[in-house]
């Protein structure tokens, strides 16, 4: 057991491997080469069509204690990875791994699974029951949560190795060739299965949209891919990019949403050039709506949108406020739309995206990036992974990519949720450590972390409401009252990667 | 001459709810109006009232005026509404249904027996009639002088168009009389004029329309029922950046006057004198409270040393 710099205690290893405590954001340096994969050959005539998931697992050479992958594009209309799970305890396998890029609460049809020992444990964070029931001590596996872009750094530089990535290919041609644009599984952005087509051993493309080859354009291409496998159907439609993307009319998110659009303003960043990233909730919108008019009003012509794209970021696109959008993954239909027929709507793989460990990702090149919390504590460290119950909930996204990456985070939360204050002494989990986040908006005040001070300056300047974020926490405090603290057994359920692959914190079982 | 206050959004809270009475201090509007009135039922009359009065208690760090309107002084909840909030401190009473002069004084007077009970300075407490009957608008003028507490005149045209037997329209051209009147009335007084709410919380437009129709009329402010509401009416009642401008050229002029022995001078072919001075430094105080300007102009500089 040791303490990482942050003053949690992390173990020394973790499901068979050593953890790293984190130190900072900035200072780990990676070694080596990057993961190989078996050279392979395949002559004119032959095929690669199968009949069957059953087959190309066989095929695959799938064994017990394995790696599997899939991407999560399709969000919870994803029928893919139950499909694959329940054909693998058929067939009899155990103690497989699951390295997908995230996990729904959809997939909660695998929990039997884990308890007879089919699945192993997730070299991915999980969204849902997965996570709640391993908090509660009910479901023994281990979970490695990792950000988008420390996912494609553990399988790239091979920290995670996937034996056999399965591909939901919304629009595919029997030789393998793939996008996600067309088809009734469309989902647009294949960015986090990119990642997996280059570096597993073995990839096996699964679609419900044969069409004749070439599929065009080209997403991931012929030559990474092993097998084609047809389904009747990928996931639901109802269910995939189905966010619904609506600007907030709760005036408290308003309130939030013009605090954090005046002080993207203040910061001197809103000018030509301007790059921006938002997520999909409502008070984000709300944020982008007013960016969207400031720029409107400056004659503003931004950069790029970045990250999960929404129609409204579509919009700006189209309306010339960004010259491009870095399009890792969509969040709606209309997002959908537009990577297909938009060449200035760039589709973007997970490693371009976000991985620390490449010579530079986007978000790097980030001006600004809106994010939410479940807590945020007086070092400005924030929570994305647990409840205020301690339960694993949530994955973390790109939440700490971008925090580190952009010039300015800010972080949007309502100042109390649930009767819970938002700003805490200490978080539960910490998932972005407070050195990465810029400043915290909630309608009740604005916090500013001392390292931009000048901003905080201009700010008070423009009579903005900006407090110490423990006089934020104290008068939040003097509404909801002081939570009693939770309680934890010494069980780790889950560890909480840093994007680098240091430990930045773990999630312990909750003692109920 | 009283401090000036700016009351641009008088927002309505129902006083029955504790979560909105929670979100009163993170709302930029300048005043709030808690509503012990319309928006409070029968059977929670009572309830509302301790509500309110532990809220103001907690609320020390008071970052805008708060007003509470009572029920009709007539009716019988108004007086206790009165001895259980007062104590707590509001800044004022929004007086509904002040149809004559003599309602307000008998208010006037009440507060009077309170403020010497509560050993506080006599006239702490404001007055803010409304206006909201076809009596109450002919009666406008006489309200107005009927109580030096009265801070401000404000028209409620939702019961004024209910007393008319009219429906109110989206371009309001039914009260155009009415509202005028109210604002000679409170010119005349030289106090301040709030005009109705606009009820449809999705109409950001007709909204915008209705207070730029009132704020070129006269009015300074308006009662709003959402949150949503304050922005665009700030936005209305903000001077335009010429406005601001040129009100900082007159004062600068008439600061060159004064030091040349006058009170008039010209600039840009105008003359500038004391109600163009006046004017100007109405505009600044705005823009202050507005961000567009970083100092508050003070008296000295409108009227001149004595």
């Amino acid at each position: 057991m040791a303490l990482n710099s942050l003053g949690r205690e992390i173990p020394d290893s973790y499901a068979g491997k050593r953890l790293v405590p984190y130190r900072d954001a900035w200072s780990l340096r990676p070694e080596g080469a990057v993961a190989a994969r078996p050279v392979k050959r395949v002559n004119p005539g032959e095929g690669k069509r199968l009949s069957s998931l059953r087959e190309a697992i066989e095929a695959s050479g799938l064994a017990d204690g394995m790696t599997i992958a899939t991407h999560h594009s399709l969000r919870n209309g994803d029928f893919l990875l139950n499909r694959i799970v329940a054909e693998i305890a058929a067939m009899g396998l155990k103690g497989v791994w699951i390295a997908s890029s995230s996990v729904h609460p959809v997939h909660a049809e695998i929990i039997p699974h884990i308890k007879s020992g089919v699945i192993a444990g997730f070299q991915c964070g999980v969204n849902g029951l997965i996570g709640e029931l391993a908090s509660r001590g009910e479901l023994s596996c281990p979970i490695v949560v990792r950000t988008h872009g420390g996912r494609a750094r553990s399988i790239i530089e091979g920290s995670v190795k996937i034996d056999v990535a399965f591909i939901a290919a919304p629009c595919c041609d029997e030789y393998g060739n793939m996008n996600g644009y067309y088809g009734p599984s469309a989902c647009g952005s294949l960015g986090y299965a990119q990642i997996d087509a280059s570096y597993a051993s073995c990839v096996v493309a699964v679609t419900d949209n044969l069409v004749p080859f070439p599929a065009i354009p080209v997403g991931i291409p012929q030559t990474l891919v092993d097998y084609v496998v047809v389904v009747d159907r990928l996931g639901d439609p109802a269910k995939i990019v189905s966010t619904t993307t609506r600007v907030t009319t709760d005036p408290v998110g308003l309130q939030i949403a013009s605090y954090a659009s005046q002080v993207i303003e203040a910061s001197g960043l809103l000018q030509d050039g301007f790059s921006f990233q938002t997520g999909s909730g409502g008070i984000s919108l709300a944020v982008a709506e007013k960016v969207r008019n400031a720029m409107r009003k400056g004659f503003i012509k931004g950069s790029f949108g970045c990250g999960g794209i929404t129609g409204y970021f579509v919009e700006m696109l189209e309306e010339g406020l960004f010259s491009a959008l870095m399009d890792v993954q969509c969040f709606d239909q209309e997002a959908v739309r537009s990577i297909g027929v938009n060449r200035a709507h760039q589709e973007i793989s997970a490693d371009m995206y976000a991985n620390p460990f490449n010579a530079g990702s986007v978000v790097n090149r980030l001006d600004c990036v809106i994010l939410g919390a479940t807590e945020v504590d007086t070092a400005f460290n924030v929570n994305v992974n647990t409840e205020s119950n301690g339960y694993l909930l949530h994955n973390t996204g790109g939440h700490s990519d971008t925090a580190a990456g952009a010039k300015l985070s800010i972080i949007v939360a309502p100042s109390i949720r649930g009767r819970l204050p938002i700003v805490r002494d200490r978080v539960t989990t910490i998932t972005t450590p407070g050195d990465t986040i810029g400043v915290v908006v909630t309608e009740r005040g604005i916090a500013v972390n001392d390292k931009h001070a000048e901003l905080k300056e201009e700010l008070i300047r423009r009579k903005l409401p900006v407090k110490d974020i423990a006089d934020l926490q104290r008068e939040i405090c003097r509404v909801t009252g002081t939570p009693r603290p939770l309680e934890f057994a010494d069980e780790v359920v889950a560890v909480i990667e840093y994007r680098d692959g240091s430990i930045i914190d773990v999630v312990r079982r909750v003692k109920e | 001459m009283a401090a000036f206050k700016l009351r641009r959004s008088l927002l309505y809270v129902p006083g029955n709810m504790p979560s909105m009475l929670q979100n009163i201090p993170i709302f930029n509007c300048d005043s709030v109006i808690i509503d012990l009135e319309d928006a409070v039922p029968l059977a929670e009359k009572d309830a509302a009232r301790h509500l309110v009065k532990r809220f103001l208690l907690n609320y020390t760090d008071r970052n805008k005026e708060l007003l509470v309107r009572i029920n009709p002084l007539d009716s019988k909840w108004g007086y206790e509404d009165l001895k259980v909030v007062l104590p707590a401190m509001p800044d004022g009473i929004r007086l509904p249904k002040a149809d004559t002069p003599e309602i307000v004084e008998r208010l006037d007077t009440l507060l009077t027996e309170f403020e010497e009970e509560l050993e506080v300075e006599i006239g702490r407490f404001g007055i803010l009639p409304s206006l909201e009957s076809a009596l109450g608008v002919i009666n406008a003028v006489g309200i107005a002088n009927s109580s030096e507490r009265i801070f401000a005149l404000a028209f409620g045209a939702e019961d004024y168009t209910a007393s008319m037997e009219i429906e109110r329209s989206r371009g309001g051209e039914e009260l155009f009389n009415a509202r005028t009147r109210v604002l000679w009335a409170a010119k005349a007084k030289g106090i301040q004029a709030v005009d109705t709410i606009f009820a449809d919380v999705s109409d950001m437009e007709g909204l915008r329309a209705e207070t730029e129709l009132a704020k070129r009329l006269g009015y300074t402010g308006k009662c709003l029922v959402n949150p949503r509401q304050i922005e665009v009416v700030h936005d209305v009642f903000a001077p335009k950046e010429y406005e601001v401008e040129y009100a900082l050229q007159v004062i600068e002029a008439i600061k060159r006057a004064r030091q040349l022995g006058t009170g008039v001078i010209a600039l840009g072919g105008k003359m500038v004198d004391a109600p163009v001075v006046k004017r100007a430094a109405r505009v600044l105080r705005t823009a202050y409270a507005h961000g567009m300007v970083d100092t508050l102009i003070d008296e000295e500089e409108i009227h001149g040393a004595q």
